[in-house]
C-alpha cells in the first residue's frame, strides 16, 4: 500500500496529463523510488491510478531500461558498455567493479547494497568510461576512482 | 563568425536567462512576434537550408512543410531529446550550458506551425539538462515569452517535459511517440508519415534538440547568414561534433558545416600520445567507417554521403591501431541487438545471429563462409520495420568494405591478430 499524499500526488499527476496513460512512465518511477522496484502490488496500483489493466502496465514496465521489474539493492550500478567507452577500457572497469563488488552482471551485493548492471551509452561518451550509482553519473573511471565512489555511496546510504 | 550553438556558454557552468537576453537570446522571438507571419518564419527556415541534426539529415523546412495547413483539431512539436545512439552525447552538452536557444527555437517553431502545445522527449540520465530546461521555461513565461499571450500578442504556447526511463528505440520518431502517448514503443508503420497523422493522430512534427536549437539565430539573423556560416556551398550552419575514443581531448566541439575530418580532430588536440589513426565511426554508432584517406573530407551531408558514411548525428568515435575493429564492430552489434524493440523478425533475429558469427570470428573460430553469411546479413536486414535494423548494419558494411582483409586474417590465423 502507498501512502495517501504519494497517492493524491501521483492522482494530481495523471489529472494534468492529455490522457491519463501518458503519465503511465511518471507515475511507474514514483512508485518505484517508493517501493525500491516495480513490484507487482506497483503494478496493480499504477493500472488503477492510469485506468489500465495491469497487463497494460507489465508491457510498459518490462520495455524499459529503468524500470526493474526485480528486486534490486539499495543502489543500482549501471556501467556503459558501448562503444566510445569500449575504446576506453571500460571492460576492463567492468571486470574491477565485479572483483571488488563480488558479483557479476545483474547480481546483488551480498549486503544488499548494490546490483551490477550492464547498460547501453549514457550519452557520457566524451568523459569514458562511464558509470551511474543510483541517480549520480560518475566519468573517467579508473579502478581506484570506483573504489572511492562506492565507499563513498557506500556511506552516504 | 560567431557561430549560433555554443556562442552563449560558459566554462563550467548553464549561462543565466539576463545573460543569454544580453547576448542577443530571444531576438529572433521578438522579430518573429511581431513583424513576421507563420509562413514567412516557415520560408526563412526553408531558405536557410538547415537540415535535421538527429541522424537523418532531412531538410527540416521542407519537413515542417508537410504539416496540412488547413486539418482541424490540435497539432503538435515534439523535440526529441532521446540521444542514446552510442558516441552521441551533444544535446547534453548543449543544454547543461544553455536551455534557452532550445526553448526560444520551439517557440518559434510552435509559431511557424501553428502548434499551441508542444514537448521536449528527455532521456533517463539527463536530468541536468532536465532541471535547466524547467527553470528556463518558468523564466520565459514570467518574462511573457512563453505561455499564455506571448508578447501581448493573441499567441498563447505551452511547453512540456516528457521524461522517459530509457530504451535507444524512443529516439526513433514513431516509437517516440507511441512513448509519449504512454503506449509500449514499438514503431509505427509509415504512411502516414506523422506530419499528417502523429501525436494523438494529429499532424506532428519530431526534430531533435540541435536543430531546434539553430532556429533563433536564423530567424534573427537571417537565411543567407546562416548559409554562409558554412565553408562549402553544399553546406549550411554549423555543426556541433561530439568526439570520443583516441583523441587527446574528447570533447563536443562546435564548427562551420564543411570543416574536414582533420579540423575535427584538431578542434581535440589530434590523436592521444602515441596512437595512430586507424579508422573513425562520424556520425554515431549507425554510420560506416571513415579511413585515414578521408583526413581532408569536408563534414557535411552530402559529402559525407558520397564518401559511402553519413554525418549522422555528429558523433564521431574515433579508433586507433590498438583497436580490434571487428571487436568494435561486435561491440555496436551487441547494442543494437540489446535495444532491438523485437517488433519485426529481420532485426530480432538477425541481429543476434549476427553477433554470434562477429563473437566467432573474433575469438578464432569463424570459417571463410562466414565473409558471405554476413554480407547477406547486411542485405536480409534491410527488411526490417524501422530504420534501427539498417542502421545496425552500416558499420558492418563498413567493415566487410573497407577491412576485409583484417576479417579473414582472424579466419586464417584463427585468433585476433591484436590479441
Ligand atoms: C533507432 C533510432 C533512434 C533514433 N534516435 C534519435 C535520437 O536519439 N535523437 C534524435 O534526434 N533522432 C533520433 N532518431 C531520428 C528520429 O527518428 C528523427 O528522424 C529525428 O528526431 C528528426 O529530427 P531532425 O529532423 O531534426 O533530425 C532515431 C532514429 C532511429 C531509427
Ligand atoms: S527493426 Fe528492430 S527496432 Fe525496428 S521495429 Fe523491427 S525489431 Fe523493432
Ligand atoms: S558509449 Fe559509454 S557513455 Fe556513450
Amino acid at each position: 500500500m502507498i501512502p495517501e499524499s504519494l497517492k493524491k500526488t501521483l492522482e494530481a499527476r495523471v489529472a494534468s496529463a492529455i490522457t491519463a496513460r501518458e503519465a503511465a512512465v511518471d507515475v511507474m518511477k514514483e512508485l518505484q523510488a517508493h517501493y525500491g522496484w516495480l513490484t507487482d502490488e506497483a503494478v496493480g496500483e499504477a493500472a488503477s491510478l492510469l485506468g489500465l489493466s495491469p497487463l497494460q502496465v507489465e508491457e510498459l514496465a518490462t520495455f524499459y531500461e529503468m524500470i526493474y521489474r526485480r528486486p534490486v539493492g539499495k543502489k543500482v550500478i549501471h556501467v556503459c558498455d558501448s562503444i566510445s567507452c569500449w575504446c576506453v577500457d571500460c571492460e576492463g572497469i567492468i571486470e574491477h567493479l565485479k572483483k571488488k563488488l563480488g558479483v557479476g552482471l545483474g547480481e546483488t551485493t551480498a549486503d544488499g547494497m548494490f546490483t551490477l548492471l550492464p547498460c547501453c551509452c549514457m550519452g557520457m561518451c566524451g568523459d569514458g568510461p562511464a558509470m551511474s550509482v543510483g541517480d549520480v553519473p560518475y566519468g573517467k573511471l579508473t579502478p581506484e576512482l570506483v573504489d572511492e565512489i562506492l565507499e563513498m555511496e557506500r556511506q552516504k546510504a | 563568425m560567431t557561430l549560433p550553438l555554443f556562442r552563449h556558454n560558459r566554462a563550467n557552468r548553464v549561462v543565466t536567462f539576463d545573460e543569454y537576453r544580453e547576448e542577443g537570446g530571444f531576438e529572433g522571438l521578438k522579430k518573429a512576434f511581431t513583424g513576421m507571419s507563420p509562413a514567412e518564419v516557415q520560408q526563412t527556415v526553408i531558405d536557410s537550408g538547415l537540415r535535421g541534426r538527429g541522424g537523418a539529415g532531412f531538410p527540416t523546412g521542407r519537413k515542417w512543410s508537410f504539416v496540412p495547413r488547413d486539418l482541424p483539431g490540435p497539432r503538435w512539436l515534439i523535440c526529441n531529446c532521446d540521444e542514446m545512439e552510442p558516441g552521441t552525447y551533444k544535446d547534453r552538452v548543449l543544454l547543461e550550458h544553455n536551455p534557452y536557444s532550445l526553448i526560444e527555437g520551439m517557440t518559434l517553431a510552435c509559431y511557424a506551425l501553428g502548434v499551441r502545445h508542444a514537448f521536449i522527449f528527455i532521456r533517463k540520465g539527463y536530468e541536468k539538462a532536465a532541471a535547466n530546461l524547467a527553470c528556463g521555461i518558468d523564466e520565459a513565461k514570467q518574462a511573457g515569452l512563453l505561455g499564455e499571450k506571448i508578447l501581448g500578442t493573441e499567441h498563447s504556447i505551452e511547453l512540456d517535459l516528457h521524461l522517459s526511463a530509457g530504451r535507444y528505440i524512443c529516439g526513433e520518431e514513431t516509437a517516440l511517440i507511441n512513448a509519449l502517448e504512454g503506449k509500449r514503443p514499438n514503431p509505427r508503420q509509415k504512411p502516414p508519415f506523422p506530419a499528417v497523422k502523429g501525436l494523438w493522430q494529429g499532424p506532428t512534427v519530431v526534430n531533435n534538440v540541435e536543430t531546434l536549437a539553430n532556429i533563433p539565430a536564423i530567424v534573427a539573423n537571417g537565411a543567407a547568414w546562416f548559409k554562409g556560416l558554412a565553408l562549402n556551398p553544399e553546406g549550411a550552419g554549423s555543426k556541433l561534433f561530439c568526439v570520443s575514443g583516441s583523441v587527446k581531448n574528447r570533447a563536443c566541439v562546435e564548427l562551420p558545416i564543411g570543416s574536414t575530418l582533420e579540423a575535427v580532430l584538431d578542434a581535440c588536440g589530434g590523436m592521444r600520445e602515441g596512437r595512430k589513426f586507424k579508422a573513425c565511426i562520424p556520425g554515431g554508432a549507425s554510420t560506416q567507417f571513415l579511413k585515414p584517406e578521408h583526413m581532408k573530407l569536408p563534414m557535411d551531408y552530402d559529402t559525407v554521403a558520397k564518401a559511402g558514411s553519413r554525418l549522422g548525428s555528429g558523433g564521431v568515435i574515433v579508433f586507433d591501431e590498438s583497436h580490434c575493429l571487428i571487436e568494435a564492430t561486435l561491440n555496436l552489434i551487441t547494442f543494437f541487438a540489446r535495444e532491438s524493440c523485437g517488433w519485426c523478425t529481420p532485426c530480432r533475429e538477425g541481429l543476434p545471429f549476427v553477433r554470434e558469427i562477429l563473437t566467432r570470428i573474433e575469438n578464432g573460430r569463424g570459417v571463410e563462409d562466414d565473409i558471405a553469411i554476413l554480407r547477406e546479413h547486411v542485405k536480409y536486414l534491410n527488411y526490417s520495420f524501422c530504420a534501427l535494423a539498417p542502421g545496425a548494419m552500416a558499420p558492418l558494411e563498413g567493415l566487410l568494405r573497407d577491412f576485409e582483409d583484417e576479417v579473414r586474417e582472424h579466419i586464417v590465423k584463427k585468433k585476433c591478430p591484436l590479441k
